[in-house]
């Protein structure tokens, strides 16, 4: 658990829907914790110095649900995926000007929250597959190394269980100490993912994760998401709407920086409430 | 091929004659520069060998870098032509009482060796690289990952890429009212190192920026996105992709800390000190304390203080041959191991 402990954002959560188009995500579904609100984003509004990326955004993230964030290039929400884990902090002038963003009741900007340990909860996997130029093992266990952890038989036994997780065990297991860069484009990207669930966050954030692989590592990236589901919440943004067709449970879609609807998956793709939704999954604009 | 028929014949025109004047201009320009070197060394390697190396076993003239310098006397005894230094012309005196009264021509330095410069220039190089590489990369480190980009930083930057075009006399003259008179720290190996260092870091803090700009972003990503801190993300993942950059930024600053004679001449070189810098110290401090001869220095010395003939002739090229020698072992280590480093971390 996040040791820092804040009381839940007291701020008034104004009722009134600034944004006739934006629509509010249905409330927690009853029972277990699959489907209870994890991340509620509230109201936000996102400035890169003077200009405004995102609109009153409102949000709410379902836990161990894939929720697809989909749009035209520009739309923001690759914005909206690095505010969750803080990640636009790495970039000068960038500032949430309105509303708050709360993980399990706590607002993660607020100034006692420690981004270090708000990343170390949210994961995330980059588009441009990124694997350090170590060894395979040394890139599985570099989050724990950071925590400390040196022990040989805890580190091995976390490399073997993420590699699995990622499922690229069988393909690497022989060769743990070759470079990570030695691996193909889509052995790269689930390394990547699988140094991300090695330190076992609750959230995998995923941006564009496949748009640099081929179709038959794409589909073993998207088989992985499948996976992964059970034990954590993705959120992935994808300029590929089949894929959040098949991949997701919910999909929200953004246009100019706006949530123009946020629904559940089969919704979106088969009955949007907006023509711009519509026109977008049908492939008319975008 | 019937020549009206080939739509592709080479014609005769201006372009193309420019294209062949262009294309001689710029080989010429290369082949110049290529002798001009080539001259420089091979004066230096072929007046230089005479005194570096010998005929006889063991090839090389170990006198010569083992040995502090040496008056050399000159002088006519029984008829024969004789050559010696100092100690070695005394013990020959006692041995022939008579010899005392021959008449003896002196060159100054022109006997012994220069192990003393050598050793300070290797002390010089090691001490101002380390200051320099320290500092330097600490505020490349700053500038290229923590500084936000501001007015203020801009600001720093123009100020180090003008302290790059400062004369080296100009940080001689610097370090001789700064270390010299004002820290009171006279003529010793410290004042020169800061010195030297002061000249070099432009050269260091730019190339190192350069290298901690070139590892990929997505590296930095990466590391902050598992939860390390922007330190742990620098020392584990960006510095060691960064280093063999910096090492080669520091092989050119290794070639200058070396070579350049202005910088140390006020703060930090002796003309001649028998005495080696580790020899005869009353208290370890002493050793920061004190004056040292160095390569580049002695050149000058033997080259303009004194008068020349054939004997100094010798000297001169014989010290300019060791110390490219040194600078380019120096130089050769540096790139082996920042090889070495490059082949370890690839991407």
């Amino acid at each position: 658990m996040v040791t820092t402990e804040i009381p839940m954002d007291t701020r008034s959560k104004s009722s009134v829907t600034s944004n006739p188009k934006s629509v509010q995500s249905s409330g927690p579904k009853a029972g277990g914790a699959v489907g209870q609100t994890l991340i509620d984003i509230d109201h936000v509004d996102f400035f890169y110095g003077e200009n405004q990326a995102l609109f009153d955004i409102n949000m709410k993230i379902e836990e161990k649900k894939v929720t697809a964030l989909i749009g035209p290039s520009g739309c923001g929400k690759s914005t909206l995926l690095r505010c969750l884990n803080r990640m636009n902090d790495l970039i000068d002038g960038t500032q949430i000007k309105q509303g708050t963003i709360t993980v399990r009741g706590i607002d993660i900007n607020s100034p006692e929250v420690d981004p270090i340990e708000l990343r170390k909860r949210v994961g995330m996997v980059f588009q441009k597959s990124n694997p350090f130029p170590k060894s395979i093992y040394e890139n599985i266990t570099y989050g724990l190394r950071l925590q400390g952890v040196n022990n040989k038989s805890r580190l091995d036994e976390v490399v073997e269980k993420s590699l699995r997780g990622a499922a690229l065990w069988d393909e690497v297991k022989d060769r743990l100490d070759t470079s990570g860069l030695g691996l193909s484009g889509g052995q790269q990207q689930r390394l990547c993912i699988a140094r991300a669930i090695a330190v076992e966050p609750e959230v995998i954030l995923m941006d564009e994760p496949c748009s640099a692989l081929d179709p038959v590592s794409t589909s073993k990236v998207e088989e992985l998401i499948h996976e992964l589901k059970s034990q954590f919440t993705i959120i992935i943004v994808t300029h590929n709407m089949q894929q959040a067709a098949r991949v997701s449970d919910r999909t929200a879609f953004f246009y100019m920086g706006k949530l123009i609807e946020y629904d559940d998956t089969q919704t979106i793709f088969m009955k949007p409430n907006h023509d711009q939704t519509e026109a977008y999954v049908s492939g008319r604009f975008g | 091929m019937d020549e009206t028929t080939n739509i592709f014949r080479k014609r005769k025109s201006v372009s193309m004659r420019g294209e062949q004047l262009v294309f001689w201009a710029f080989r010429a320009s290369t082949y110049i520069v290529l002798l001009c070197g080539a001259a420089v060394f091979l004066t230096i390697f072929f007046k230089g060998a005479g005194t570096v190396f010998k005929t006889e076993a063991p090839f090389i003239n170990t006198t010569f870098f083992t040995e502090a310098p040496e008056t050399l006397y000159v002088f006519e005894y029984q008829g024969e032509e004789m050559e010696m230094g100092d100690k070695a012309f005394r013990a020959f005196k006692e041995m022939h009482p008579d010899a005392a009264k021959v008449r003896t021509s002196t060159f100054a330095y022109s006997a012994g060796g220069i192990w003393p410069a050598i050793a300070g220039t290797l002390l010089l190089v090691v001490g101002s690289m380390t200051i320099a590489l320290v500092l330097g990369v600490s505020a490349a480190v700053y500038l290229s990952e923590y500084a936000k980009d501001g007015a203020f930083i801009r600001f720093v930057r123009l100020a180090i890429l003008n302290l790059a075009g400062v004369p080296s006399i100009v940080f001689g003259l610097f370090g001789f009212g700064m270390f010299v008179s004002f820290f009171g720290w006279n003529v010793s190996l410290l004042a020169g190192w800061f010195t030297l260092a002061f000249m070099v870091l432009p050269v260091v803090i730019t190339a190192s920026e350069e290298s901690l700009q070139a590892v990929p972003q997505g590296f930095r990503e990466g590391s902050l996105a598992l939860g390390a801190t922007q330190w742990q993300t620098i020392r584990k993942n960006v510095m060691p992709y960064a280093l063999p950059g910096i090492l080669t930024s520091s092989i050119l600053g290794i070639a200058r800390v070396a070579g350049e004679t202005a910088p140390i001449m006020f703060t930090a070189a002796y003309v001649v000190r028998d005495k080696l810098p580790w020899e005869d110290l009353m208290n370890a401090t002493d050793f920061f304390f004190q004056g040292v001869m160095a390569l580049p220095y002695h050149i000058y010395v033997v080259s303009s203080k004194i008068p020349q003939n054939e004997y100094t002739e010798r000297v001169q090229y014989g010290t300019a041959f060791v110390f490219l020698l040194l600078v380019a072992s120096i130089a050769a280590t540096s790139i082996v191991l920042r090889n070495h480093l490059r082949n370890r971390y690839k991407w």
